[in-house]
């Protein structure tokens, strides 16, 4: 208790160097916090946009069917099925697709399509469709007209209320074929999207490729994204084999590479960060140990154990690390939720890009409590790894030596 | 009853045995009884510091041994040798002898917080103490609020605050203008003819010198002189 209260007391007898270290501790702290919850926050903002885009968090197919993305790999949807989904907790909707290929025809122009089926009132619950509707308006479920992507719209010169003739493969092999007005334009960021979708309602996708009852996928959103590993397990679990869960990141591992390759650039950043904290810390320690060298060797000749002495030492690193530590969670994270609300804009050609998809070009923070007790305990357990130095130097303290002048 | 405190026998101590040898302290005895008060001296570089670090276990001869009390002092490892000196021996240094963040108070107890002295007794030990080298008044100030000379009788009652055999100061008032030198002896002193308290210290002091009981002189690591030095006109030799 004593040699807690002496720690205590030489934690300030040097004002100066105690506040020192401790603003190094501080804002190491707040900046490894920011650093940390900007970056998941960036991405958990890319993957939002990204999934909420067309393809959802999480996809259902017939298994096979991601090989090989024919409407004979396609199956039966069924109320028992999607109410197993929806029963997770961590689900929050479920929208249904027939999804295949034709050839698109106007007058004289005929290019290849991607041609979905949606269900559009869940459609727009997941991907927000109806918001990227450009001219016309969207679609009923009753209908029997389609909504053209522009870009697509543009390489067949359609307009709508123009009508555009499809082509292709229906189930087993039978022949599809249908005429229908265009009844809306929408636009995409994503090229890939913009020049190759259209979109018509369920039923009249069924009708077209006669596959009366049939799905090839089931898109579902999440409530915490962060869970989407645990989830998707979960769900296969409660869906059988037949059918086969897959995740964004396995739908789009190009998009999650991305992600890995960034965050290991932030993981560079940060580390150049402890660097700095360890050299601020390091120093202090090294001013520390001199100017106690003497008083050190007096404390070990009348009679200090040693192991007291690091006792004592240790209890001094704890204190002001601690306290750098503690002052600077609690000040990160006022600013971590404010930086959460009122995201960093973003400018410049970066800018363009994130509008040109569609996307909001901001930089929101993660308030993730993970990030302020990560950060937090790595930066604790640096300083705690560099006060082993004195630590050291006590260990090899010879008194005499120690109180030489 | 044996009254034998230190006897050190043949003891030396050589610095840079490999290079060029110094021969700190050459084939010393030394045999100091209870209720000593004793002056080491000598020219500087005659290694009276050297030898005080080495009846006080600070330091290890090259030969010889120390035996304090009954225990033979070279033998001992180097943690039993901490807590032997906390046990055995008090110190005095030249100066910074007190921790800066602690109260005067709270140096002087803090001998016996590291013995383990139960509170009640550290409060009664430390009041007797203060009154001893009289500063009662200033036991709350701090290190930085007391002259040299305050500090250093601060120093001697922590010395004391242990109960050790007997108390070493290498020259306790060389820092000390000579109202505060002759100060801290009369306390010393006191101390010694009051409660038998035994001292050895190193001075270069010549009136520092005059107070002691006993005169032993070092020169080049040997000892050339020991001495009864009282009174002052008619010296005695004892030993050479
Ligand atoms: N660590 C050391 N390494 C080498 N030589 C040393 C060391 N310590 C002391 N010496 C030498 O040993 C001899 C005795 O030194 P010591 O400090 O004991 O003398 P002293 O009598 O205390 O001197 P002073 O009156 O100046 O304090 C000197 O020649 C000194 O140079
Ligand atoms: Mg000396």
């Amino acid at each position: 208790m004593w040699l807690l209260k002496m720690a205590w007391k030489n934690s300030w007898r040097n004002r100066n160097r105690t506040i020192i270290t401790m603003a190094a501790i501080f804002f190491a702290v707040i900046l490894s916090v920011i650093t940390g919850s900007l970056q998941d926050g960036i991405f958990d903002n890319l993957v939002k946009n990204m999934v909420s885009y067309y393809s959802g968090y999480i996809q259902v197919h017939k298994t096979g069917y991601w090989d090989e993305q024919i409407l004979d790999n396609s199956f039966a949807s069924g109320k028992i099925t999607e109410q197993a989904i929806l029963r997770h907790e961590n689900i929050t909707g479920l929208t249904s697709r027939l999804e295949s290929f034709a050839l698109a025809s106007s007058e004289n122009l005929t290019k290849g399509c991607l041609v979905a089926g949606i269900d559009p009132d869940n459609e727009n619950r997941i991907t927000n469709l109806k918001d990227k509707v450009v001219a016309g308006t969207y679609l009923y479920e009753n209908d029997k007209s389609v909504l053209l992507s522009k870009g697509l719209a543009g390489r067949l010169q359609l307009n709508t209320g123009d009508t555009v003739i499809l082509i292709g493969q229906g189930y087993h092999g039978a022949t599809a074929a249908g005429k229908y007005p265009v009844k809306g334009i929408v636009q995409f960021g994503s090229p890939d999207l913009n020049d190759r979708v259209l979109f018509m309602p369920l039923p009249a996708a069924r009708e077209l490729y006669g596959a009366e009852q049939m799905l090839t996928s089931y898109v579902i959103s999440l409530r915490d994204p962060a869970r989407l590993a645990t989830t998707a397990e979960r769900l296969q679990l409660a869906i059988g084999n037949e059918l086969h869960v897959m995740t964004w990141e396995e739908m789009m591992p190009d998009v999650k590479q991305h992600i890995t390759t960034d965050s290991n650039n932030m993981k560079i950043i940060q580390g150049i960060l402890y660097l700095l904290i360890c050299f601020g810390i390091f120093g202090t320690l090294l001013m520390m140990m001199v100017e106690r060298k003497y008083e050190m060797g007096m404390l070990v000749a009348i009679g200090m154990r040693k192991i007291k002495l690091i006792g004592l030492l240790m209890a001094e690193s704890v204190f002001t690390l601690l306290s750098g530590c503690a002052l600077g969670i609690l000040c990160s994270v006022p600013l971590v939720f404010h930086l959460n609300r009122h995201p960093l804009r973003i400018g410049g050609e970066t800018a363009e890009i994130y509008k040109r998809f569609g996307f909001e070009p901001i930089f929101p923070t993660s308030t993730d409590a993970i990030h302020f007790v990560s950060q937090g305990l790595i930066v604790f357990c640096i300083g705690l790894l560099l006060s082993l130095y004195p630590l050291y130097k006590v260990v090899r303290l010879n008194a005499v030596t120690a109180m030489r002048k | 009853m044996n009254n034998t405190v230190i006897d050190a026998h043949n003891i030396s101590r050589v610095y840079n045995p490999e290079t060029i040898p110094v021969y700190a302290i050459n084939n010393v005895h030394l045999h100091l009884e209870k209720g000593e008060f004793t002056a080491l001296v000598g020219p500087s570089g005659s290694g009276k510091t050297t030898l005080l670090n080495l009846i006080g276990g600070l330091d290890k001869p090259d030969s010889g041994h120390i035996i304090i009390g009954g225990t033979d002092i070279t033998s001992l490892r180097a943690n039993e040798l901490i807590n032997f000196r906390l046990h055995n021996i008090g110190f005095v240094f030249q100066s910074f002898n007190l921790i800066p963040v602690l109260t005067a108070r709270e140096n002087v107890e803090f001998i016996m917080l590291l013995q383990k002295v139960k509170r009640k007794e550290r409060d009664k030990r430390v009041i007797q103490l203060f009154k001893q080298i009289g500063l009662e008044d200033k036991m709350n100030n701090r290190p930085v609020q007391l002259s040299g000379g305050q500090q250093q009788r601060v120093a001697v009652a922590r010395a004391l605050a242990s109960k050790p055999q007997f108390v070493l100061a290498d020259e306790p008032t060389a820092n000390l203008d000579s109202a505060a030198a002759f100060n801290l002896l009369d306390i010393m002193a006191k101390l010694n003819k009051e409660e038998n308290t035994t001292f050895i210290f190193s001075t270069h002091d010549q009136r520092v010198i005059e107070r002691a009981k006993r005169v032993i002189t070092l020169v080049d690591g040997k000892i050339t002189a020991d001495t009864a030095a009282v009174p002052l006109t008619n010296h005695k030799l004892i030993v050479t």
